[in-house]
């Protein structure tokens, strides 16, 4: 594109004022999501997935009071009013329903709840509201604009303006002038105490997940006449109400409004210097922020325990004749292409590529307690390492294939120097940021990287065309990655790396240099998941940018935590089981979502220590 | 293995890779039951047929963009009904359709293409909306020499720089949209213009398109601001105030759906669409306009569909049916769908076989008559010659339309055959 852009000539004052006025008008919306976000997390633990869902549905209510009621300003108001309180009737349902039978689980395996409830609330209310963006009424009485220094504003803006301190201020009244606000900020500091003290947590929690997502469905409803609700909006504001969340410090309250003034802000005048960079100016702020401040904006480290697994009844155990078994299931697995077909074949191919990029982030997250939102960035810079040397050096498959693993690692080297000297959720969040320009860079580059259209003709030469050849060459390859995986996991190496994840302070004292093990656990896994992806780019054929955006990561977390992240073998079950659920339901039906979010729910429910996790624990007791 | 954690019980021990072992054979007999080929979606037979079914593997995003991709649906559920009443194809076979999702993810439909091609034994494929997911197909077509009718796919890269063999498209293109729009915009007095379109390669070659054709007709006109909002993502106040900034003469848009009504409402609030002319992609087409109901803008030029205006027999037969099968009007998305499933019942009764190749060598030059007239698929770049209509938004009666609109016969904005085959790669 490379455009001349002439616009850069003086802007007067009043131009500014507004565009920063319109700042604060997302700032507004983006404060009340994330705020509720903020203090769910803050009390619960939770990494709730499904708050972006609150939002949409909030909006979709919103919309249909507005359209019934919305004449009048009362009208109006209450049916935003109601929608936002329904949301938090929701919310409650989902604690009382879901997450309270997990709270004994591994912490971010609620994680893997919400996120099915993400999955049944797509299909839900595309089901309810049907497919169709609805463009709402105005608000009544604010449908005009007023003239600021002769330029035209509208009204409904200043109103959100003015209603995101005025929350703020409700919130702090809330939580530091009441009884109930008093215990909730107890049990943010101390869960195990306050209930220690009587305080029934699980109500507690009931009521937090009640303020939370009412705040969500809140700003959702007030989003009805300024946007048409669709059925992107939830996916559209999670990920930049999580990186609110921690760009402002998690469980801020203050931190989150000052984050969201800060991005409105950015976003706002961004556009204005920037207006090409818009997919990841937000990212790069972020990452920018935890780079320079540990704790995000206002974040207090004593606050906010690391989101890892802290404790682990069972670390991690080798099975006893674990190498006899994984050599018969070799062996079943090589011989596959007997019976099976070309169709089966490539879904094995799929199957065997998943379990691998599963098992590298499962070294992160198992074996070092760092949970990564952003393991796709891997797994994409393997698959465009090969597609770009097919392409730009017509290199063979060979060499593009062992290209792969380089250029993610080397992408984790540098990405992981940074991550590893953060914990917990800004840890993760950090993995999504690099993710996330790596995404962009790969999407924009089209010179190099062809943008969103992608790289074609990365198809696997003559002697490996073959479904059942190349099948047979990803098992070699990934079979052998996963066994070095499992050595390190068992060496040295692999024990350094749990003593820095069970208690990093003892692990320092007997010599450890924790950060550098976790920094060389992060390149290991980057670029196991680098080989994955390059696999994968030649069993497709095709690579585009999809394969490092946000849904490819959360599938890796997805089948992590399914298989359960106490075993080696959980990574491995998890993605046989979530690949060939989504594959064979997507094919059967239209409400494919529907039916794998229901899966998920109720597999959380009756394995809420993973697949694996629960049927050791049977061999356990037997 | 030296290492081992001394808490877990022997039996805990063997079961977990016993677990693996047992998930991977139940993960084996759901890959074989998959091999049973699921029911096909057909018309009852009215007539008996004396051959073998003909079957059609249908990949669109159902799920990732419903409000496009269910009324693409119903067209070509339509067409198929009246071919299979008609009786079928090369007069003796059915024509069967089996229909995927592809989860609005390439690497998805890829699979899906194979699962079509392999377990369900389809002879063409047929579909898709998203611009790289089209290429993905087309690209898995070429390798596996299947033919494939993209439908929906804006994205020149499909017939020119990344044409193959075995892809054909029929919607008009990025390039032939953008070149209608500019044979209006030339007319205008405008000579600022600003931009406005979202972030990725369809709103990139539109943008690029519009201003290499307008400078061609009218070098006087100088571009003043452009905006790249992320696709559904559109910052509406910021956006709109930093176009009204630059003072415009007139905007061209790109920007559609979500992101196209946050525009118009803030633009329309903040008086940014005041003595200025829009021209806007796509905005008159009734999956954009609809939503908008009586805030649908006023005065836009644009290209899009007046279904209801269209007074041709062949369109009034169609909305006719189309409108007592389903119970609602046809979208832009449904006239695609029919046409598509026509012309792929054309080229096989055409290639009178089953046979990819010669459906392919069919497809090149088959002219069909269509309900918005004859759509012929150029032997030179496998480009349709569908065109859209040109006209001016409206409102009447509290919703938005189009009016003083013509047909853009799409052969007449494509570049000559010569100059379109050298833009394709050596076959």
């Amino acid at each position: 594109m490379g455009a001349k852009v002439s616009t850069e000539t003086t802007r007067p004052m009043s131009f500014l004022l507004v565009q920063a006025l319109s700042g604060l008008a997302t700032a507004a919306t983006l404060f009340l999501v994330s705020s509720g976000l903020t203090i769910v997390f803050g009390v619960t633990r939770i990494v709730n997935f499904a708050h972006g869902s609150f939002y949409m549905v909030g909006a979709y209510a919103g919309w249909s009071l507005i359209e019934r009621f919305g004449g009048s300003p009362a009208g109006f108001w209450g049916s935003v009013a109601a929608a936002a309180l329904a949301m938090g009737a929701l919310g409650a349902a989902m604690e009382i329903g879901l997450l309270r039978r997990l709270y004994r689980s591994p912490e971010l395996f609620q994680l893997l709840g919400t996120f099915g409830v993400v999955l049944v609330v797509q299909d839900l209310t595309a089901w309810t509201w049907g497919p169709e963006d609805l463009l709402g009424r105005r608000a009544p009485g604010l449908k005009g604009s007023i003239d600021i220094l002769d330029q035209p504003f509208p009204l409904y803006d200043l109103v959100l303006i003015g209603l995101g301190p005025l929350v703020l201020g409700l919130l702090w009244l809330l939580f530091n002038r009441t009884r109930w606000g008093t215990l909730v900020r107890a049990a943010t500091q101390d869960r195990e105490m306050t209930s220690a003290l009587g305080v029934d947590p699980a109500r507690l929690f009931t009521g937090v997940l009640f303020l939370g997502c009412a705040l969500a469905g809140l700003g959702g409803a007030l989003q009805v006449p300024r946007e048409a609700v669709t059925l992107q909006m939830d996916m559209a504001i999670v990920v930049e109400a999580f990186v609110v969340v921690v760009v402002g410090g998690m469980g801020s309250l203050t931190g989150a409004f000052l984050a969201s003034l800060l991005i409105g802000q950015l976003q706002a005048f961004g556009i204005l210097v920037f207006p090409q960079i818009t997919l990841v100016l937000v990212f790069l702020f972020m990452a920018v922020v935890l780079v320079l401040r540990p704790h995000g904006l206002l974040g207090r480290a004593d606050e906010v325990p690391p989101t890892a697994p802290a404790t682990v009844t069972v670390p991690l155990s080798a099975g006893r004749h674990a190498g006899t078994w994984a050599l018969a299931l070799l062996a079943i697995l090589a011989a596959a292409p007997l019976v099976a077909g070309d169709y089966a074949l490539i879904l094995l191919t799929e199957v065997v590529i998943l379990a691998l990029f599963a098992a590298s982030l499962h070294l992160l997250i198992g074996l070092g307690g760092l949970v990564s939102f952003g393991h796709a960035a891997w797994f994409g810079l393997g698959a465009y390492g090969s597609a770009l040397l097919v392409k730009h050096l017509g290199a063979p498959m060979p060499l593009a294939l062992a290209g792969a693993p380089v250029l993610a690692g080397l992408g984790a080297l540098v990405a992981g120097w940074f991550c590893v000297r953060r914990s917990g959720l800004y840890f993760a969040m950090l993995t999504l940021a690099f993710a996330q320009i790596a995404w962009s860079i790969t999407f924009q580059w089209y010179a190099v990287t062809g943008g969103d259209n992608g790289i074609l003709g990365v198809w696997p030469p003559a002697w490996a065309a073959g479904k059942a050849t190349y099948y047979w060459l990803t098992l070699a390859l990934c079979g052998g990655t996963l066994w070095l995986l499992r050595r390190a996991a068992f060496a040295p190496f692999g024990y350094a790396l749990r003593a820095g994840r069970d208690s990093g302070l003892r692990a320092e004292s007997v010599g450890i240099d924790t950060r550098r093990f976790q920094w060389m656990a992060f390149v290991l896994a980057g670029t196991a998941a680098g080989l994955a992806g390059g696999l994968y780019a030649f069993a497709k054929g095709s690579v585009f940018p999809t394969l490092l955006a946000v849904p490819q990561s959360v599938d890796a977390l997805v089948m992590v935590l399914m298989g359960g992240i106490q075993t080696v073998a959980g990574p491995l079950a998890g993605a046989v089981v979530f690949h060939l659920l989504e594959s064979e339901v997507m094919s059967l039906t239209d409400w494919w979502r529907l039916v794998l979010g229901l899966i998920i729910v109720a597999l959380v429910l009756v394995f809420p220590r993973g697949i694996v996790g629960f049927l050791s624990g049977i061999g356990r007791r037997a | 293995m030296k290492h081992r954690h001394p808490t877990a019980s022997p039996l805990a021990k063997a079961l977990r890779p016993a677990t693996l072992f047992a998930a991977v054979s139940v993960a084996v007999s759901v890959a074989a039951l998959s091999a049973v080929p699921a029911a096909a979606q057909s018309a009852k037979p009215l007539a008996t047929f004396s051959g073998a079914p003909v079957r059609v593997g249908e990949i669109n995003s159902y799920t990732g963009l419903p409000a496009f991709t269910i009324p693409y649906r119903q067209g070509w559920q339509l067409a198929l009904e009246e071919i299979n009443a008609q009786g079928g194809v090369i007069g003796c076979c059915e024509l069967q359709v089996v229909s995927r999702d592809d989860a609005g993810k390439p690497d998805d439909a890829v699979r899906v293409a194979q699962e079509l091609v392999t377990n369900e034994a389809v002879d063409v494929l047929a579909g898709t909306y998203f611009s790289h997911i089209g290429l993905a197909v087309a690209d898995f077509a070429a390798r596996n020499k299947v033919p494939f009718v993209a439908a929906e796919p804006l994205t020149d890269a499909i017939t020119w720089s990344k044409g193959n063999r075995y892809t054909f498209r029929l919607r008009p293109s990025t390039y032939m949209q953008a070149a209608m729009l500019v044979e209006e915009a030339a007319k205008l007095p405008a000579k600022r213009w600003a931009t406005v379109a979202p972030n990725y390669e369809y709103g990139q070659s539109a943008v690029a398109w519009f201003k290499q054709l307008l400078k061609e007709k009218r070098p006087d006109v100088e571009f003043v601001a452009e905006q790249w909002p992320v696709q559904g993502k559109l910052e509406a106040g910021p956006t709109v105030q930093a176009l009204a900034a630059a003072k415009p003469d007139a905007i061209f848009n790109v920007t559609f759906g979500a992101d196209l009504a946050k525009f118009v409402r803030e633009g329309e609030g903040r008086g940014l669409f005041r003595n200025r002319k829009v021209v806007s992609l796509l905005t008159g087409e009734p999956e954009y306009l609809e939503p908008m109901k009586d805030e649908a803008p006023e005065g836009w030029i644009v290209t899009g569909y007046p279904w209801d205006q269209i007074d041709t027999p062949a369109h009034k037969a169609f909305v006719a049916a189309y409108t007592a099968r389903f119970k609602e009007s046809p979208k832009a998305g449904s006239i695609v769908g029919y046409i598509t499933m026509k012309a792929v019942a054309a080229a096989i009764t055409k290639a009178k076989s089953a046979n990819s190749e010669p459906i392919v060598d069919a497809l090149a030059g088959l002219t069909i008559d269509s309900p918005v007239g004859p759509v012929t698929f150029r032997a030179s770049d496998h480009q349709a010659t569908m065109g859209a209509y040109v006209g001016t938004t409206t409102v009447k009666d509290g919703r938005g339309t189009m009016k003083d609109w013509r047909y853009a016969d799409g052969a007449n904005y494509l570049p000559s055959d010569d100059a379109a085959r050298k833009m394709r790669p050596a076959e």
